[in-house]
């Protein structure tokens, strides 16, 4: 049994009176790839966004390879978390957002450089080199100079998914990666996510895209009203589902199956 | 029109009204860069988390952008040497509340820029695990000034402009050279017109370079 490189304890969030998140005990071994299903309002993304510390979360803990973040206050159930510590773990745990978060004003190359550059502190030759090789391995070696206004939905998402792997983070979250693409540009961008399943990377993906899910994931998680409401494989969760509200769940997506 | 135009006076104002210009680009260059670089700080205060920042910013921008820049100037040369015990010069005076006033509605179009860069600029930026100072300097502020490009421009030409009521403190610059030389030779159309020009040649290339500036940046994006 391998020992889980992200263990979440209890994790909570609320966003004023909203409970968003109920308590949620979770962990992720290497080479794990989750994704993460429920309807819209379940906190699946709050839940993703917890992971990078791009919500701070309301109670409740975050450890990396055993190290738990941020620093207790007292017997108080919120912790502190310094910035310096934030930003190492943002560049151990990559993020893909839904709508790309491109920098407009850089060019493809510039983009994937970015964090090489102000992060990493890497010399510029070393940060071009590895960026034109992220980015040609999602298929966009003849768009380095081109600026993401000029590209496709699809293209723009694969420069993000570029942009993420160049920083070599130890896992991915995507966050509907493709929710915001036109159909015809989905699967350019789940083959992209599919070859980085194929290298055995540790991935958590929100999704609506059940099918996708269905052939990516090792695990995948129903979210509904801020707790998991069930956890399995594949095969156990989308196929033979146990609880009824997964089940329920389900049949608006194959309602109008053919 | 049966008025006969003095070219000569005009030659002969020259020199005056010339080195009142140079008083004019004195006043101006310095309240650009000063206060430009304060309006900016000012609105990273204004945007700031901490009321002990915001409440303190937000009013300085509104007492100087509510109140009209000719009294604030006046303010500062007869009522503020009261409060500090020290006598301004009528230039010093004039630099302070133009630098001060400029502050104020910089401080606002970097804030109105900054805030129509959309979050997930911020977020994308986070999530490499830049630091802030980074992410201000290298992703939100390169666009907050392209798109803010021409609300710049106007500020600074109006700065040029605004200048001038530093004339009602007698400082020598460009417009109190003109007021005074069209009042001893009682020619107010000859003077005062190339007074105008004087502003107009001032001014009129930065206009120009910013309209370059603006449509090379559209071009590129």
């Amino acid at each position: 049994m391998n020992e889980p490189i992200l263990r979440v304890t209890n994790l909570q969030k609320r966003f004023g009176d909203l409970h968003v998140l109920r308590g949620i005990d979770f962990s992720v071994e290497p080479g794990e790839r989750i994704a993460i299903i429920g309807g819209s309002g379940s906190g699946k993304s709050t839940f993703l966004r917890c992971l990078n510390f791009m919500e701070i979360p309301s109670a409740g803990t975050i450890a990396l390879d055993g190290n738990e973040i941020g620093k207790s206050r007292g017997r108080e159930e919120i912790r502190s978390y310094p910035e310096a510590e934030l930003r190492a773990v943002r560049e151990r745990v990559g993020m893909v957002f839904q709508q790309f978060n491109l920098f407009p004003h850089m060019t493809v190359l510039e983009n994937a450089m970015e964090g090489l550059l102000t992060v990493k502190g890497m010399k510029r030759a070393l940060a071009r080199e590895r960026a034109t090789r992220e980015l040609e391995k999602v298929g966009l070696a003849t768009k380095l100079d081109a600026y993401p206004g000029r590209l496709s939905g699809g293209q723009q998402q694969r420069v993000a998914i570029a942009r993420a792997l160049a920083m070599e983070p130890e896992i991915l979250l995507f966050d509907e990666p493709t929710s915001s693409l036109d159909p015809e540009l989905v699967g350019e961008v789940l083959r992209v996510i599919r070859q980085l399943a194929d290298e055995g990377r540790t991935m958590l993906l929100v999704t609506h895209e059940l099918g996708f899910a269905y052939h990516f994931a090792t695990k995948v998680i129903f979210l509904a009203d801020g707790v998991f409401h069930e956890v399995g494989t594949p095969d156990e969760v989308l196929k033979a589902p146990m609880q009824e509200r997964t089940r329920a769940f389900l049949e608006r997506f194959t309602e109008f199956a053919f | 029109m049966d008025y006969q135009i003095d070219f000569d006076l005009i030659f002969r104002s020259l020199p005056v009204l010339l080195r009142g210009l140079l008083v004019t680009i004195e006043l101006w260059v310095p309240t650009v860069l000063i206060g430009l670089t304060a309006g900016f700080l000012l609105s990273l205060a204004r945007l700031s988390k901490s009321a002990t920042l915001r409440l303190p910013s937000l009013f300085y921008i509104e007492l100087f952008r509510d109140t009209p820049v000719l009294i604030q100037l006046i303010w500062f040369f007869y009522a503020f040497p009261i409060i500090i015990g020290v006598q301004l010069s009528p230039f010093v005076a004039a630099l302070l509340g133009l630098t001060l006033n400029t502050s104020a509605y910089s401080a606002e179009i970097f804030r109105g820029g900054m805030q129509s860069i959309a979050q997930g600029q911020w977020e994308g930026a986070r999530a490499l695990g830049m630091r802030r100072s980074k992410i201000l300097q290298r992703i939100i502020l390169p666009q907050v000034f392209k798109r803010m490009l021409p609300a710049f421009t106007n500020r600074i030409i109006e700065i040029a402009k605004m200048s001038s009521l530093a004339s009602v403190l007698s400082v020598h610059e460009l417009m109190y050279q003109g007021r005074l030389l069209s009042s001893t030779y009682y020619r107010p159309f000859e003077i005062l017109t190339t007074v105008a020009f004087i502003y107009f040649v001032l001014i009129y290339p930065g206009t120009w370079l910013s309209a370059r500036l603006e449509r090379r940046m559209a071009e590129k994006a």
